[in-house]
């Protein structure tokens, strides 16, 4: 049996009021009233797509060995880089195996739901095993947009395997058009979307019917087998003219988390799939759509297996880990759309030195640092010379990985003089579960609200963003812990 | 077996430039007035000094690097002249060098000078300094000095149960003394008295430290010329002599760092370093031998801590020594910083070091107003720090008579 045997999701921490853009932005286009309900979900200054995909990752892998994970298959349209495999930084920062395989899967909103078709055959196969499929995206849309009001960012994570299924992959179906509702070309930050009415009466109202109609026809099933069908569309009209039109009982439906999130992109249907999976019990039967220039649907069983798969954070614990963007400033700047002057210290150049992120590439994508084969402490960055007086033994050391690890905070400060788009910019030294310390940024927290001994765990995410070279740099940072 | 410098070197001549914003001079024009100064007050020929050694620590944002800009400037005729640096105890490495270097026998007059221009980076503070290298660049933390030094508040806290307030009473009270003295100094930068309320109302820069906790940033150089003692009495008949009494450095092997028995709410290696210097100048009891000292104020809770680590404030009880005077001028204790520190020097780096045996060599010699001479001075302490306080740099002389 091949399927899904994991599941994780990620939704940043900070949520936009989508009022807020309309307060500022409303006037160039009245109209835009309509979207501006609810609050979206906005990546950190120090996230992207990448560091998206990473985080639900980890959390699909959590409690599985990772030298037994296969590869990594990672759907976007935002990702950092063009040439360099997004999906290969991904592997680091799951330490994943050097023997793996990976793959972008990039162009289309149905990339996601694609790369996990991909991975299923894959499976199938028996070529590989265990793959991890990522979905993330961090669409733009310029200011005063709908697109700026409606889209959101967030990520989802699956495990596809042939071991433990949760969710038996049972088949798929799939439709290619060059159907252009929304493009970017080469250049483009922003994204250019049709006419409304285009999108939903040719677009979706035709697309989505053909989809599951075709897969129903198939495997010879009827609409009522499913427990839940999971498909996007932003708009809520045309959401319930489909029902009606498929006579989908809307507590069938998987809800869209529209006014909390936003549309995801890629991402969309495989968080709503992860939401599906939580809630899911033995024998339900789930359908995925997967849109974007045709279509992709998926059916899936839920098995037994589902029942010891152990609880993980997914969506719902990222959807009330939020705190409150208070200025859409902030969002601009963060993403880059409005010009931002964070003083001449931040203008300093630092050069992404390759043959160096060659050489340390576990210690920087995967924070791995060395264990002491004779003292047994563990040690970042990794030394040679064990750093124990007592100890001091040479070349006896092991790869011991940091990044899974938590710690507690051991000294800290809110420093407003280092040039940061966030400031203060909040680090500080940490001591680590297991022993080893090490001085380390933090993020997604508050200096008010912390403290020392404090419990942290840690987080991949962007060091910098060299605007003139284009190069986004990754290590991880330290994430201080509550309760949500 | 090795007996270490005491008593083998004397101190013959120093010069200081003012420190300040030096808008009009190059790194070079700062050299030539401490070299100036410095070679007046040796009362020798510049043909008599053998050998030199320049301290600069960010030579690429002024003169560009090597010892070339130093022997050019100063016309010193094809002599030996080495650069060196260590992080913000660079001042005091090139005076080691020379010292060491007369202590050999190699040479019988030596000079060091140290000079940094920094303020033409074009913002405040320190410049980003790459101490940490091009990996630290994509896995450290993205820092500054003062928040690094910050961290030895926290620490203090935790370790201490010292209140916050109480602290921040305590920084306040180091900077405000170091204003008083700084004061009264022409050749500080910032020369102004501050009050206390002043100082707990600036600006928060790093958590726990405010605008007034954290030192000037100002461009300077100094200089000194050494030889033996011997030499010194010929040169010097009616002067007493400054002798160097001890010469240490401590650098982090990474224990601190890396491993997790450092306490945070000190620097191990300026306890080391002082232990080994005391033992140097044969001093017993450093809180009642020694007439002053001058630490690297970088920030009010490095000068703090080092009071402890110094052996000067027994551990825990350097709020008490700082909130009841015991470091002021004129307070009955041993006075600090009474050239008003890095707090009104500022820091150009490769003359910090310099600067504060400038201070503890024309004490020792009587040579300043009665407002802000120490009566009677026997023994004059520098301690001189570069890098964090997990990762550092210690230096630490001893000057007597």
């Amino acid at each position: 049996m091949v399927g899904i045997s994991s599941f994780g999701g990620y939704i940043p921490r900070y949520r936009l009021n989508r009022m807020k853009i309309y307060q500022t932005m409303g006037w160039i286009n009245r109209a835009n009233i309509a979207y501006a309900r609810g609050e979206k979900a906005v990546a950190n200054v120090d996230e992207d797509t990448l560091t998206m995909a990473v985080a639900a990752g980890i959390n699909c892998v959590t409690g599985f060995d990772g030298s037994q994970l296969g590869g990594v298959y990672f759907a976007s349209t935002t990702f950092p880089y063009q040439e360099r495999q997004n999906a290969g930084i991904v592997a680091g920062a799951l330490n994943m195996r050097d023997d793996v395989r990976s793959a972008d899967f990039a162009g289309s909103l149905k990339s996601g739901t694609t790369a996990l078709i991909s991975a299923m055959e894959a499976v199938a196969s028996g070529g590989v095993n265990n793959l991890v499929v990522c979905a993330s995206d961090s669409r733009l849309g310029k200011m005063g947009s709908p697109q700026e009001l409606i889209f959101g960012d967030g990520a989802a994570a699956f495990l596809v395997s042939d071991q433990d299924v949760i969710a038996e992959y049972k088949g798929s179906y799939s439709l290619t058009y060059d159907f252009v509702d929304h493009f970017r070309g080469k250049h483009a930050k922003f994204d250019r979307q049709w006419e409304d009415r285009w999108i939903r009466d040719v677009g979706y109202d035709q697309f989505i019917p053909q989809i599951i109609n075709g897969l129903l026809d198939k495997y010879n099933l009827q609409l009522s087998d499913f427990s839940k069908v999971i498909y996007p569309c932003s708009y809520g009209s045309e959401r319930k003219k489909l029902a009606k039109k498929l006579s989908l009982d809307p507590l069938k439906t998987q809800d869209i988390m529209m006014e909390q999130i936003g549309d995801m992109g890629t991402a969309q249907p495989m968080a709503m799939l992860v939401k599906a999976l939580e809630d899911a019990e033995p024998g339900d039967r789930l359908l995925i759509v997967g849109y974007g220039n045709g279509c992709d649907a998926i059916w899936f069983e839920v098995t037994d297996q589902i029942k010891r798969l152990e609880k993980r954070k997914g969506i719902t614990w990222h959807l009330e880990n939020r705190a409150e963007l208070d200025e859409y400033a902030k969002y601009l700047s963060w993403r880059h759309i409005v010009p931002v002057d964070i003083g001449l210290r931040g203008e300093e150049d630092i050069w992404a030195r390759w043959s160096l992120d060659w050489r340390s590439r576990k210690t920087i994508l995967g924070m791995v640092g060395s264990k002491c084969t004779e003292c047994n402490i563990p040690q970042f960055p990794p030394q040679r010379i064990c750093a124990n007086p007592k100890c001091n033994a040479k070349d006896k050391t092991e790869d011991y990985v940091f990044a899974d690890k938590k710690g507690r905070i051991f000294s800290y400060t809110g420093d407003n003089l280092a040039a940061s788009m966030n400031p203060p910019q909040i680090y500080g030294n940490i001591d680590f579960d297991g022993g080893g310390r090490y001085m380390i940024n933090f993020t997604d927290c508050d200096l008010e609200s912390i403290s020392v001994g404090m419990p942290v765990s840690f987080s991949f995410r962007i060091v910098y963003y060299d605007e003139k070279r284009d190069v986004t740099r990754y290590f991880w940072k330290a994430v201080p812990e509550k309760e949500v | 077996m090795a007996k270490g410098i005491r008593d083998k070197v004397a101190i013959i001549g120093m010069g200081c430039t003012k420190f300040e914003e030096r808008w009009e001079s190059t790194a070079q024009d700062l050299m030539v007035d401490a070299f100036a100064e410095c070679l007046e007050d040796a009362g020798i020929d510049k043909k008599e000094i053998e050998a030199c050694w320049l301290g600069s620590c960010m030579p690429d944002l002024s003169m560009g690097s090597t010892a070339l800009p130093c022997a050019s400037a100063l016309k010193l005729p094809f002599l030996p002249v080495t650069r060196v640096e260590n992080a913000c105890a660079t001042g005091s490495e090139a005076f080691r060098g020379a010292c060491y270097a007369v202590a050999s026998g190699v040479y019988d007059i030596a000079m060091a000078i140290g000079v940094e221009k920094i303020k033409d980076t074009g913002y405040g503070g320190l410049p980003i300094a790459g101490f940490g290298g091009q990996l630290a660049n994509v896995i450290g933390p993205n820092t500054s000095a003062p928040g690094m030094f910050a961290q030895l508040a926290s620490g203090y806290e935790a370790k201490y149960k010292v209140p916050m307030k109480k602290l921040k009473e305590a920084m306040a009270h180091i900077s405000w003394k170091s204003h008083q003295n700084g004061f009264m100094n022409p050749r500080a930068h910032l020369r102004r008295q501050v009050t206390i309320e002043q100082i707990l109302n600036s600006p928060m820069i790093a958590y726990p430290l405010g605008l007034y906790d954290c030192c000037g940033v100002s461009d300077g150089s100094a200089a000194a010329i050494v030889t033996t003692p011997e030499i010194a009495k010929s040169i010097k008949k009616n002067q007493e002599i400054i002798k160097v009494k001890s010469l240490q450095i401590a650098v982090s092997s990474g224990e601190e760092s890396i491993c997790n028995e450092y306490d945070g709410a000190s620097i191990w290696t300026t306890g080391i370093a002082a232990k080994r210097a005391y033992e140097e100048a044969g001093i017993k009891n450093p809180r009642k031998e020694i007439s002053l000292f001058d630490v690297h104020d970088c920030f009010s809770i490095t000068e703090f801590s080092t009071y402890e680590d110094l052996q000067i404030s027994p551990r825990g009880g350097a709020v008490d020594d700082v909130l009841n005077g015991f470091y002021d001028l004129h307070g009955g204790g041993v006075p600090c910083q009474t050239d008003g520190g890095l707090k009104c020097f500022g820091h150009p780096i490769g003359a910090s070091g310099l600067r504060m045996l400038f201070e503890m060599y024309n004490q020792l010699l009587g040579r300043w107003p009665e407002e802000r001479q120490v009566k009677n001075p026997e023994f004059g302490l520098t301690h001189n720090l570069g890098g964090q306080p997990i990762n550092n740099v210690v230096s630490i002389c001893i000057l007597g008579k």
